[in-house]
């Protein structure tokens, strides 16, 4: 998030893109609640009618996939009424001219033809926008679990550059971060771009840097995405693989894929706390010490730097993870891996990351810190862009994008379309909410459908179905409500009973590699 | 006030009042409860919580103003420049005591196990500190438990209910669910959801907000309840929710080993205070017995058996060994977890890079 989670209950308007947010961050829902019952005015875009939408002034039931026309309409709109911050602009970002140039062909009719909302509601959700003091907008994996996920990331920068919606109070660009520490993950280094801190591993400088820490030379060549890794692994190309807390298997698009490319590696090694359905196709499993059993550090959305804390000793013979994967590079021959503690760990990472370089495991242990801190007493950043953006210019680019199909869209033989995301009593593939007793609210996957298409296809309330893609097929029980449109279903990935993630997987991100999981074609058939 | 009120300059008006004959600043909007909660009184209350719109309900709260013929509660009124102030005077003790007789007449329970919820003391230490029975008043009772909600989460235990309306506020002011509600009026009053149903049925999203406001435990924790019987003390320990990226805050509590509850920190930077269904009572999987103990190797029959963990060890790094010797650098991979903490993350890029000398990791943010 560009601004911290408290600028959530500051906004007077509020556009909320492609995020459940009730469901999937229901506390941080609770401070836009507040700001609306402050008098903020909310502006909801989402194909489901969710529960967010309940409560927008606004609510924009855009097609799936196709938010970059639906934005390109709105950007429109804003350029056309002058309501664009002319100071910010001019101060603050290059290629203006260009962008609105591009935008002026795409109308709000235009817009309407391919995302289905009316022109009308694409104008006042525009104007509203366009004309607050403090707009904010906030999205989830709605907008990047798309093959045009960068394209809706930055249709929605343009909108806050044209509005100068950034660097200020109640303002920004703001992702929501799915998992509790996926921030972390990758502000440790776990990317194949990027070393600890996000430092460019093409960068000859920080290649030497962190080669001479590591005590091993590192080529300063990107390496491969999960996605890549997997067809290669499929492909007999890569040869051992080590996963540490992901159920792969359930959670990753295409799982005939998946599972083909892990069975066929000579060596995969899982380190989790359940024997999961991709633990159960390792050659070694090794026991993770919990959440609640651990010492170590959260990142959150907020990039706010966090302790954890061990309360209860570790089941059986479980260990800490970074203990676990030590004794590997040690067992290895490789030098660095002599920690004692999970401190030893964390205060490395702050010696080697730049956005870190201020904190330590005691500042950690304050959780007031969001990074970058770049330096021993910097207060840490809660509130990013508020001078200049992480550009070479320092100013903000206006992307000119343009819109186009899904991966696989509707046809004859699958014409209804599947979108996927989560509930909010479970939690990914259910490791964890699937053994606490969560199955009291939601004992087992339902699929979404608006009454006029369970009619349509046959279909009973209740009844079974099976779904149908280009990959394969699951079974499962039907629920019909208008929180789907007519023509679209939703179902979650978290039962393994019902793979979802068998009929996901048409095409991916060309920049990100992450997976079109939000749209994918389909067709019902009674059971 | 009767006096003529001079104009002061703007200045002098910002801030002064006398709080049991100590002259205090304050800052304009502040109420006489704030205050005192700043100079450290021990302004007694039970429907108060600071994130909530001040209530004025349960009268607990009242002080004396000089120049007013009637104690106010300080929650609602708002200290202004000049105001003197009493806070504790043995008539406002009285008045204190009486009201809560007729609270406790109706809470028979002496003691309330505190794994009920985090405000769940709050009438049992008043109880004590007015050293109040309950027998003054002994008669009537409203509130009616709901022992039909047999949810396994929030016990709603309505004969220890006095009517605070902290529940039904919390969830219309913090949550914005509105999903329960007051009904009837005295000893008719019933905290209740559309149709008086069950919770389940009810708009609530099961936060548990509700059962950490309540001051009686009249709303409690049933899933920490479980371990009411368990003889160890509670301790609490801070932590941060393993769910989703917003990062709440959290105490964890356990008793010996055993980990039996979840607590929202009203000092979290995050969430302060609030909390969601899974970050409340989604904890169980930590100590499930479908948890990995051992280390796992894959035996010759192709079957996962137990095995040292130097046995696994040794055989995890031979297989990556291996296939840097066979097959080159690059060879291997790493998948970093998002739900451990940066150790893990940290310590398994470094594997890769100084194993290998590439950059194949990634984590699990593309899918």
């Amino acid at each position: 998030m560009s601004n911290p989670l408290a600028d959530m209950e500051k906004p007077d308007v509020i556009f909320a893109i492609g995020t459940n947010m009730t469901e999937c961050h229901p506390v941080a829902a609770t401070r836009l609640k507040k700001a609306l019952r402050r008098g903020a005015t909310m502006i909801v875009a989402d194909p489901r009618r969710i529960p967010l939408a309940e409560i927008a002034d606004i609510y924009l039931p855009l097609r799936v996939g196709t938010d970059v026309a639906l934005l390109l309409g709105m950007a429109h709109v804003i350029e056309r009424e002058g309501l664009c911050d002319r100071a910010f602009i001019e101060a603050r970002t290059e290629d203006a001219e260009a962008f609105f140039e591009h935008v002026r062909q795409f109308t709000p009719e235009w817009a309407e033809t391919i995302c289905g909302v009316p022109a009308a509601d694409i104008e006042r959700a525009a104007l509203l926008y366009g004309r607050a003091e403090r707009g904010a907008i906030y999205y989830t994996l709605g907008i990047t679990e798309h093959i045009c996920g960068v394209d809706n990331v930055q249709s929605l920068c343009n909108l806050a550059l044209m509005t100068g919606n950034i660097g200020r109070e109640g303002t920004g660009i703001n992702p929501m971060r799915g998992q509790n520490n996926i921030q972390g993950a990758g502000d440790a280094g776990g990317l194949p771009n990027n070393f600890p801190g996000f430092l460019p591993v093409t960068d000859p400088d920080n290649a030497r840097r962190f080669s001479e820490l590591y005590g091993r030379e590192i080529e300063p060549v990107k390496g491969i995405t999960k996605v890549r890794a997997l067809e290669l692994a499929a492909e007999g190309k890569l040869h051992a693989m080590i996963i540490a807390g992901e159920n792969t298997l359930v959670s990753d698009p295409d799982r005939a894929h998946c599972q083909h490319a892990l069975e066929n590696l000579d060596h995969l090694v899982v380190i989790d706390i359940f024997l999961t359905e991709t633990a159960e196709l390792a050659d070694v499993v090794l026991p993770a010490s919990a959440w609640a059993e651990t010492d170590g550090v959260f990142t959150n959305t907020e990039r706010r730097i966090q302790r954890v804390r061990a309360a209860v000793p570790a089941q059986g013979q479980a260990k800490p993870e970074w203990w676990i994967v030590a004794q590997i590079g040690q067992r290895m021959g490789a030098p660095g891996f002599e920690w004692h503690s999970a401190q030893d760990v964390f205060d490395e990472l702050c010696s080697v990351s730049p956005i870190y370089a201020g904190v330590d495991w005691e500042k950690a242990g304050t959780g007031k810190y969001h990074w970058p801190v770049p330096e021993q007493g910097h207060p840490g950043t809660p509130r990013l862009h508020e001078d200049e953006f992480p550009s070479p210019s320092g100013k903000g680019k206006f992307m000119r994008v343009g819109y186009r199909d899904p991966a696989e869209v509707v046809s004859e033989q699958f014409p209804v379309w599947l979108t996927t995301g989560r509930r909010l009593q479970h939690y990914h593939t259910r490791t964890m909410t699937g053994r606490a007793g969560m199955h009291f609210f939601v004992p087992q996957e339902v699929l979404e459908v608006h009454p006029d298409d369970v009619a349509r296809w046959g279909l009973t309330d209740g009844g079974k179905c099976r779904m149908v893609g280009s990959r394969g097929a699951v079974e499962l029980r039907v629920e019909a409500t208008d929180r789907s449109p007519r023509g679209t279903v939703f179902c979650s990935f978290s039962f393994g009973d019902v793979p979802v993630n068998v009929l996901t997987g048409a095409g991916y991100d060309p920049v990100t590699e992450t997976a079109e999981l939000k749209v994918c074609p389909v067709r019902l058939e009674p059971v | 006030m009767n006096q003529p009120i001079q104009t002061p300059a703007p200045s002098t008006l910002a801030a002064v009042m006398e709080m049991d004959g100590q002259e205090v600043s304050f800052t304009p909007g502040e109420t006489i409860y704030e205050v005192s909660q700043r100079m450290g009184r021990q302004v007694p209350t039970l429907c108060y919580d600071d994130r909530l719109d001040p209530f004025g309900g349960c009268r607990l709260c009242v002080v004396e103003v000089e120049g007013l013929r009637n104690p106010v509660a300080s929650c609602t009124t708002k200290a202004t420049p000049g105001m003197k102030v009493h806070t504790k005077t043995p008539t406002l003790e009285r008045h204190r005591k009486t009201l809560l007789e007729l609270v406790v007449s109706e809470n028979p329970k002496a003691t309330i196990d505190p794994l009920r919820g985090s405000a769940s003391q709050e009438l049992v230490q008043l109880r004590t500190r007015y050293g109040v029975t309950g027998e003054r008043f002994a008669g009537h009772h409203s509130g009616q438990s709901r022992t039909d909600d047999a949810n396994p989460f929030i016990l709603r235990d309505y004969d220890q209910c006095i009517s605070c309306y902290r529940c039904v506020r919390v969830c219309a002011e913090q949550e914005g669910d509105y999903a329960i509600s007051v009904r009837g009026r005295g000893f008719e009053t019933k905290i209740t959801t559309e149709f008086d149903g069950l919770l389940q049925d009810s708009a609530c999203t099961f936060c548990g907000q509700c059962v950490q406001t309540c001051p009686t435990g009249a709303l409690a924790d049933r899933k920490a309840m479980r371990a009411q019987a368990d003889p160890e003390p509670i301790a609490a320990t801070r932590s941060v929710c393993p769910y989703c990226g917003v990062g709440c805050s959290v105490d964890l509590l356990s008793k010996g080993d055993k980990l039996v509850g979840i607590r929202p920190a009203r000092d979290g930077g995050a969430n302060l205070g609030a909390l969601c269904v899974k970050g409340q009572f989604a904890f169980d999987f930590v100590q499930h017995e479908d948890r990995l103990r051992t280390p796992l190797v894959r035996g010759d029959d192709g079957t996962l058996r137990p095995a040292s963990w130097d046995e696994a060890l040794d055989r995890a790094a031979a297989g990556f060994a291996k296939a840097l010797h066979d097959h080159g650098r690059h060879s291997t991979y790493a998948i970093a977890s998002g739900r451990a903490p940066h150790e893990s993350a940290y310590a398994i890029q470094k594997l890769i890079r100084a194993t290998s000398g590439t950059n194949y990791v990634d984590n699990c943010s593309r899918a």
